[in-house]
């Protein structure tokens, strides 16, 4: 056996056969399920979760108890609960090997996280590339059945719960909650307007809570081993672990679950082992393609929530994406750009509209035909977008482009003054490659 | 954004669901307290039995959820994933965004465009490729990343690729 990948969710995330029921139980699976439904009052279960401190793991950050607690008790609706494993943040790809080596823990976050907000009903939204994790998570879910945890009776308790998996088709905006909602009521994935929140007027216009999947993954432990327990990691505000997962070109990419709170620094530095040979870290995008790029020179900031704001960015999903020194950022940005031009739902026009002039004016720089105005004008689409649509789709785009130009602004006047990147490995690469027949 | 697709409208021949795809869409209508909430498993249904949302099985898919046909469409235009053209044995998606891109996806893409003698969503004369660029497969730290119809195989550079497309019959 390797050495522990991390204190909680990783720390036996590679046991063999962590899939399989008997497993997950043999390592003490399903014994907080047991002792929690039917027997522990759902109303203590949010107090507890609440007092941990938990926070979504998705990207939002809101507190998990406090959104629970949200749900009215004495509605005569149904309720429902929902897993948000869409994952389509770029740079995020945590929740893929948590549901991949570990299913059942989903399945017993679900069950508790569901009694204690007392839905019936629960569904696991999948983005449509995740096929092969609904295989898995289907399995599961019948093996928990079969022992009594899932369906008519779980636990022996009286209680009704039944989960399903639901597979999305391709659709970034599906990550987002409303969107979620529409997509799963059988809508083409378009936000809702907030109020009313899920929580009020959700699926079906029912109580309805979503939450990501390490959100809900968290929840078997904090209700085994309590609040208290919980807060020996991470800070006072952001308490826990957190997984990130690290991309670009540093030595080791990879997921990483760390204690919340410990500097962007190390984790590139000492878990990541540093950059490749010959390279030095530009920038990096802290929480998934959708924040603020922080420059090398905040690299000390810590990885919590309120060290990312007080940095100027998020903590967002965890995606950290690595820009070495190499790459130009007009370049960049103009990737993620045209990600947000193409995954636009086009439901608000600021965004529809906007990605897409912010596209334009990126290709223009890139080819050389860019323009003195042109980054003033990108400053000034991306106000036009921030803030003025539905969801925080237009946001994602508006915030990347604004700080890339606040840190980097030498960059984009290089691209119009001498109609090229300042530095650009990828075009150097390109230039060399032998054109083969 | 593309052009936008327009819904076919020539006369389509109808199909039926076979037995097995039956009890697959039932026991996805299961699942919902409404029809049309099974839309995009009955869709997904569709695409693994026939390889591809055809106008005759759109016309089905609405048939059987009770929806308009134009809804139905509207809804599968609106996924990537619904191939509303027939697709090739092996369905190479390669992810273009910026995690993969940083670690070269952009020199892949035109790798694998130069072999195959395709371009984005082309197919190859032999039915075998067809070729797309996507976003963001959520597989970033093994970038350059693609899917070959739902495998991933990451980590990729040239030589992976051309032995990978070697292997595929």
């Amino acid at each position: 056996m390797s050495a522990p990948r991390g204190p909680l969710l990783f720390k036996d995330i590679d046991t063999p056969g962590l899939a399989s029921i008997e497993t997950y139980r043999k390592q003490g699976g399903y014994e907080t399920a047991r002792e929690v439904v039917g027997k522990r009052a759902p109303d203590e279960c949010i107090e507890i979760v609440k007092a941990s401190g938990l926070r979504g793991r998705g990207g939002a950050g809101f507190p998990t108890g406090l959104k629970w607690s949200f749900v009215p008790k004495d509605s005569p609706k149904p309720k429902y609960l929902i897993c948000n494993a869409d994952e389509s943040e770029p740079g995020t790809f945590k929740d893929r090997e948590l549901m991949e080596k570990n299913p059942h823990l989903l399945v017993e976050g679900m069950i508790l996280s569901a009694w204690a907000i007392k839905a019936n009903t629960g569904y696991i939204y999948l983005r449509g590339e995740f096929e092969y994790i609904q295989h898995i998570l289907d399995r599961a879910i019948a093996e928990a059945r079969a022992a009594g945890l899932a369906g008519d009776d779980v636990a022996g308790s009286g209680w009704r719960f039944e989960l399903h998996t639901h597979l999305g088709a391709g659709a970034y905006i599906c990550g987002e909650e409303t969107s979620l909602l529409s997509s799963l009521e059988g809508y083409r994935g378009q936000p809702r307007l907030k109020p009313p929140f899920p929580a009020v007027e959700g699926l079906y216009a029912c109580p309805t809570v979503v939450n990501n999947t390490e959100t809900l993954m968290n929840v078997p432990h904090i209700l085994k081993h309590g609040a208290p327990w919980y807060r020996q990691w991470g800070t006072e505000k952001s308490p826990g672990t957190k997984i990130l997962s690290v991309s670009g070109p540093v030595k080791r990419p990879g997921n990483y679950e760390v204690s919340m709170g410990m500097p962007l620094r190390e984790l590139i530095d000492d878990l990541c082992g540093g950059m490749r040979d010959g390279m030095q870290v530009k920038a990096v995008i802290p929480g998934g393609s959708s924040v603020p790029l922080l420059p090398a020179s905040l690299l000390d900031t810590g990885l919590d929530y309120e060290s990312m704001n007080a940095a100027g960015t998020f903590l967002g999903s965890g995606g950290v994406i690595v820009i070495d020194d190499q790459t130009c950022i007009v370049d960049a940005l103009y990737n993620v750009t045209r990600f947000y031009e193409h995954e636009s739902c086009g439901k608000c026009t600021p965004c529809r509209e906007g990605t897409y002039w912010m596209s334009e004016i990126f290709e223009r720089l890139e080819s050389g035909h860019g323009r003195e105005k042109d980054i003033d004008l990108l400053l000034d689409v991306a106000d036009n977008i921030l803030g003025k649509s539905f969801c925080a789709l237009g946001d994602a785009a508006a915030m990347p482009v604004q700080s890339a130009i606040q840190h980097f602004r030498g960059e984009f006047e290089h691209h119009v003054k001498h109609k090229r990147c300042l530095v650009n490995r990828r075009a150097v690469i390109e230039a060399q490659e032998p054109v083969t027949a | 954004m593309s052009h936008a697709p327009v819904m076919p409208t020539e006369a389509a021949p109808p199909i039926e669901w076979s037995a097995p795809c039956r009890a697959e869409v039932d026991q996805a209508l299961s699942r919902y307290p409404n029809k049309r909430s099974a839309v995009l498993p009955v869709l997904w249904i569709a695409q693994r039995e026939w390889g591809w949302i055809s106008p005759s099985a759109l016309r089905l898919v609405a048939r059987t959820l009770v929806l308009p046909e134009p809804e139905v469409f509207g809804i599968a235009t609106f996924y990537t994933m619904f191939n509303l053209k027939p697709v090739g044995r092996h369905h190479l998606q390669l992810c273009m965004t910026l995690s993969c891109s940083l670690m070269g996806a952009d020199r892949l893409f035109r790798h694998v465009e130069k072999k195959l003698g395709i371009g984005h969503g082309e197919t190859t004369s032999d039915g075998r490729f067809t070729l797309r660029r996507v976003e963001c497969l959520a597989a970033c730290g093994g970038g350059p990343c693609m899917q070959v119809n739902f495998d991933y195989h990451e980590n990729l550079d040239e030589a992976k690729v051309d032995a990978l497309l070697e292997k595929l019959p």
